[in-house]
């Protein structure tokens, strides 16, 4: 599928290859025991680094651009743009004082936090950033980040339980049924993919969502009927699963003071708000391997940029969605958040499984009867969403304010 | 159908993300010390003292320590001392003035009594609102060379209210003038005839239009 008229395939590419090229040379002097170890240690250096900076910037993203769309600059003092904003919060996070109350469990009280980050950051080792570029290579890659994703749930629990603090454990009961809830349309929403790639290898997925129907349409996945389906139950189950806005029930700032992180202060805190946006970045690097062709770019004549930008790329415009949704949805409450998991999520997640494989199924249609795939698949999606969408807001018809009015 | 309302959302954040980096009415924040804001002009918050002339304003002090607003001030936040001696005012006329004026600006509520109630239209609301101290007692006291600030500021942070009191103003002074040249014109009349009061007609009739006029046989009207 790629160019033949390129001279070389973009794989070659100088840039494309550069961070291997890199690491060979930090690596190749060692002897050949030491090597995977030493480039191990690279791998998870650079991820901790790209991905703290990004947290960094991220907050200040956030914040300029919700205050751009409360019509106010956002954070702008703090060196040429508030450029120095988010190191300004880490020494401002890093020199206040850390108060456990006396009455917490002093072990869980401290390794929440950490446990937190750990879990959210070791997802981060199966994403396919670029081509060649993945840092833990796994038959069963996909399997192993949810699993992962899982358990920070689990923290945010000890978290609230472990503060001793009625606030803390009500919004760690409210994790636990938003995890309960929201893993199992995310899950589901995988499974077409895994069905459709036919493999649970992250690298594999983005292999198989690589080359353009026509020369121009990429096969990425979330271009597809069912997949798009799967790519917008996976980001609403996404935005559940990372705790954010509008599903920020656990932390739920104006009815639970903070949540789980009511107990917690200084250092500890700002690691837990580390946790959410790398949970964040984590699920939107996965939605971008299973759903937006990881690392592929969207046109042939684009490959000359190398695959890892194209990752960044994708990955940033999810985050900014993240950013959008938050700036303008408010929080549900905790009924409404487990009814549109089981009553629409779930359900629909279930019928696009089937779907899914009946696009599997159908992978040697050619011609008309490739557009006959496409409507079926289509009609997979639409019909059900309508059904499933009258039945939600069925008996909940447009209010009417008597007084509110415009 | 379910998510036309949240696409419908998502618009509405967009269209102000966006517009605000072009449209003035989707960027309503003034960054305050580089930009003062313009403040409507019936803003008020803590009162100062009018004096007439900005080069002498201790001379000129519309107040003549009469001491009203001192016993209206709902705080009593206002300290006065009478001066012993009288100063010319701006009209010439000799009256006595505040030594002492001192305003607590931490006890007053800008509840603008001591303006309503102040007889001679010397204080005023001001509109300066950045009086941060470091001191709370001292910082906060704002005596009279503080407080006296020139009718042209007043013009300047009211200016409908200024132009009514300054016309109110003049039209009194040019009142108490036109009765001063009455009575000086009757005193004159008075000697020369006694019984043709018709002598004094040109300046009767606005006199004998109020009710409280004398009836004829009475001495000229004068309104000492
Ligand atoms: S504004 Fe009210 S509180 Fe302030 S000095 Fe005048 S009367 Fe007193
Ligand atoms: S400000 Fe007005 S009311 Fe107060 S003492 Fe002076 S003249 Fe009298």
């Amino acid at each position: 599928m790629i160019l033949a008229a390129a001279p070389a395939s973009p794989a070659d590419a100088w840039l494309e290859r550069a961070p291997v090229l890199l690491r060979d040379a930090l690596t190749g002097w060692l002897p050949d025991a030491l090597r995977p170890w030493v480039a191990a240690l690279l791998s998870i250096a650079t991820i901790l680094g790209v991905f703290g900076l990004l947290f960094a910037y991220m907050t200040l993203a956030e914040r300029k651009i919700l205050g751009r769309i409360q019509n106010r600059p956002g954070p702008n003092r703090t060196g040429p743009f508030g450029l120095l904003q988010p190191f300004a919060d880490a020494i401002k996070a890093l020199t206040k004082e850390d108060i456990v109350p006396r009455a917490a469990d002093q072990v869980l009280h401290f390794l929440a936090p950490v446990v937190l980050v750990a879990l959210s950051l070791i997802g981060l080792a199966v994403i396919p950033f670029g081509r060649n570029l993945v840092a833990v290579e796994m038959e069963a890659s996909v399997l192993y980040f949810f699993a992962a994703g899982a358990a920070t749930e689990l923290a945010i629990f000890m978290a609230g339980w472990a503060s001793r603090n009625k606030y803390s454990l009500l919004a760690a009961m409210r994790a636990l049924a938003q995890l309960i809830s929201y893993e199992v349309p995310l899950l589901l929403s995988v499974v077409p993919v895994i069905v459709v790639a036919g493999s649970l290898s992250t690298t594999d997925i983005v292999a198989a969502q690589g080359g353009w129907a026509a020369g121009l349409w990429p096969h990425w996945h979330a271009l597809t009927p069912w997949g798009f389906s799967a790519f917008a139950v996976f980001m609403v189950a996404a935005l559940a699963e990372s705790n954010r806005s509008p599903f920020d029930l656990p932390e739920a700032e104006s009815e639970l003071i903070a949540g789980h992180l009511t107990e917690y202060s200084g250092f500890k805190y700002a690691l837990f708000f580390m946790a959410e946006y790398l949970g964040m970045a984590a699920l939107s690097a996965m939605a971008v391997t299973l759903f937006l062709g990881g690392w592929q770019a969207p046109l042939a004549v684009l490959e000359f940029i190398p695959s890892y930008a194209w990752f960044g790329v994708k990955l940033l415009l999810l985050l900014l969605g993240f950013i959008w949704i938050r700036a303008t949805f408010p929080r549900l409450r905790i009924d409404q958040l487990t009814r549109l998991s089981w009553k629409f999520l779930v359900p629909l997640a279930l019928v696009n499984l089937i779907n899914g494989g009946v696009w599997a199924a159908t992978a040697d249609w050619t011609g008309a009867a490739a557009v006959v795939r496409w409507f079926i698949s289509a009609l997979g999606v639409v019909v059900p969403f309508i059904f499933l969408a009258r039945s939600l807001s069925a008996g909940y018809g447009p209010r009417t304010y008597r007084y509110a009015s415009p | 159908m379910l998510g036309k309302g949240l696409l419908q959302g998502l618009a509405v954040t967009a269209k102000n993300l966006v517009g605000s980096y072009h449209d003035p009415a989707r960027y309503v924040t003034q960054e305050y010390p580089e930009v003062q804001p313009k403040l409507p002009e019936a803003y008020r918050n803590f009162p100062f003292l009018v004096s007439e002339t900005a080069d002498d304003p201790m001379g000129t002090l519309r107040c003549v320590a009469c001491q009203i607003c001192e016993k209206e001030c709902p705080p009593q936040c206002i300290y006065i001392e009478k001066s012993k001696d009288k100063k010319p005012d701006a009209n010439g006329k000799l009256q006595i003035y505040p030594a002492v004026f001192a305003i607590d600006t931490a006890v007053c509520m800008s509840c603008q009594i001591c303006v309503e109630v102040c007889p001679f239209d010397a204080i005023k609301m001001d509109q300066e609102f950045a009086i941060a101290a470091t001191d709370r007692f001292d910082g906060l006291l704002l005596n009279r060379e503080q407080l006296a600030k020139p009718n042209a500021y007043y013009h300047q942070i009211h200016p409908t209210e200024a132009s009514e009191v300054d016309a109110r103003l003049a039209a009194e002074r040019r009142a108490a003038e036109e009765k001063a040249r009455l009575a000086a014109a009757a005193k004159a009349a008075a000697p020369k005839a006694a019984a043709p009061t018709a002598a004094a007609a040109p300046g009767v009739p606005a006199a004998s239009a109020s009710p409280g006029s004398i009836p004829p046989p009475g001495p000229p009207p004068s309104s000492s």
